[in-house]
């Protein structure tokens, strides 16, 4: 980076600050929608991190696929599945809150005594800078083909496997008799995976 | 660019904010009622990872920039995950009409 340390410092305290108040909010607040807003403004603030570390092409990365892609996900499952419905009290919540507390309390006492006691070998070499995106794309090309290609199947893996878990089943009728078409649906209709254990099990003699 | 070799934030204030966002995301894991929130947190968690990532990536790796290789495939596997996540989530919710975690006990004993 090309500017002063100290205004260095202070956009580094600013984005931590951003960070961690807002990671808290999305952890704590009740209401998921502005926990969904807050998970943003983190993801940016991670961003312009990235920034601060010499790296604006993972930076931009950052932008596009959290807050684009990921974060206008959750708001739209947010959406879909808003039922406001009144939580079922636990016994010992809050006492699971608080061990739970505890125990991450403890976790990060311990990353931080790794961090500050671990002797790194710094200075390292001097970093690339601005030529960070042509390096980032010499090792996508060379060294890191085979995980770079694997990483365009396992996105069309998930493309489809999330299209075959989010559709909804539509019964195909036939165009001559009206009938339901698709026999691999009414076989699904008919033994369902979640059954009551009240109600009945349907057999296929119940079923017209 | 850098003129000067020192950079003016130490390595372990990176490490400090990562950690501390990777612990936040493992308490709203652990005690997330919704379904949704316990995504976000996981999202808090790949973030943290992230910044470790990079942050190794300038200090000390600073000509072979392999931590940013590194945490472009984190953010490819991780929108992988959010989008099945949620497509479970969505089929879930239409099984099951809640998004409550404490009431996803259908695999437990």
């Amino acid at each position: 980076m090309s500017i002063a340390s100290t205004t260095q410092q202070i956009c580094f305290l600013v984005l931590s600050a951003t960070t961690v108040v807002g990671s808290l909010g999305v952890v704590l607040l009740p209401n998921i929608v502005y926990s969904a807003f807050l998970l943003g403004g983190v993801f940016l603030s991670v961003a312009g991190l990235y920034l601060l570390l010499n790296a604006s092409f993972v930076a931009a990365a950052q932008i596009l696929v959290y807050v684009g892609a990921v974060n206008v996900l959750i708001l739209f499952a947010i959406m879909l599945v808003n039922k406001q419905e009144t939580l079922a009290a636990i016994p010992g919540l809050l006492v699971r809150r608080l061990l739970s507390g505890a125990v991450c309390a403890g976790l990060f006492a311990l990353l931080l005594r790794v961090a500050f006691t671990t002797n790194w070998a710094l200075p390292g070499p001097p970093p690339v800078g601005e030529e960070a995106t042509i390096r980032i794309g010499e090792h996508l090309f060379t060294d890191y083909l085979l995980p770079f290609e694997l990483a365009s199947v396992l996105l069309l893996m998930a493309m489809i496997g999330a299209i075959v878990l989010a559709r909804r089943d539509v019964f195909s009728t036939d165009v001559i008799t009206g009938e339901p078409a698709d026999q691999g649906l009414i076989e699904k209709d008919r033994t369902p995976l979640l059954i009551e254990k009240s109600a009945p099990a349907p057999t296929l003699l119940s079923k017209p | 660019m850098s003129t000067d070799l020192a950079s003016p934030i130490p390595l372990e204030a990176f490490l400090s904010v990562a950690a501390m966002l990777f612990c936040v995301g493992v308490w709203g894991l652990i005690n997330s009622r919704n379904a949704v929130r316990v995504l976000m947190s996981i999202e808090l968690m790949l973030n943290a990872v992230n910044i470790n990532l990079m942050a190794f990536s300038d200090y000390l790796d600073g000509q072979l920039i392999r931590g940013q290789v590194f945490a472009i495939f984190v953010i490819t596997v991780a929108a992988a995950e959010a989008a099945v996540g949620l497509a479970i989530l969505l089929s879930l919710y239409r099984n099951r009409e809640t998004v409550d975690m404490e009431r996803f006990n259908l695999l437990r004993w």
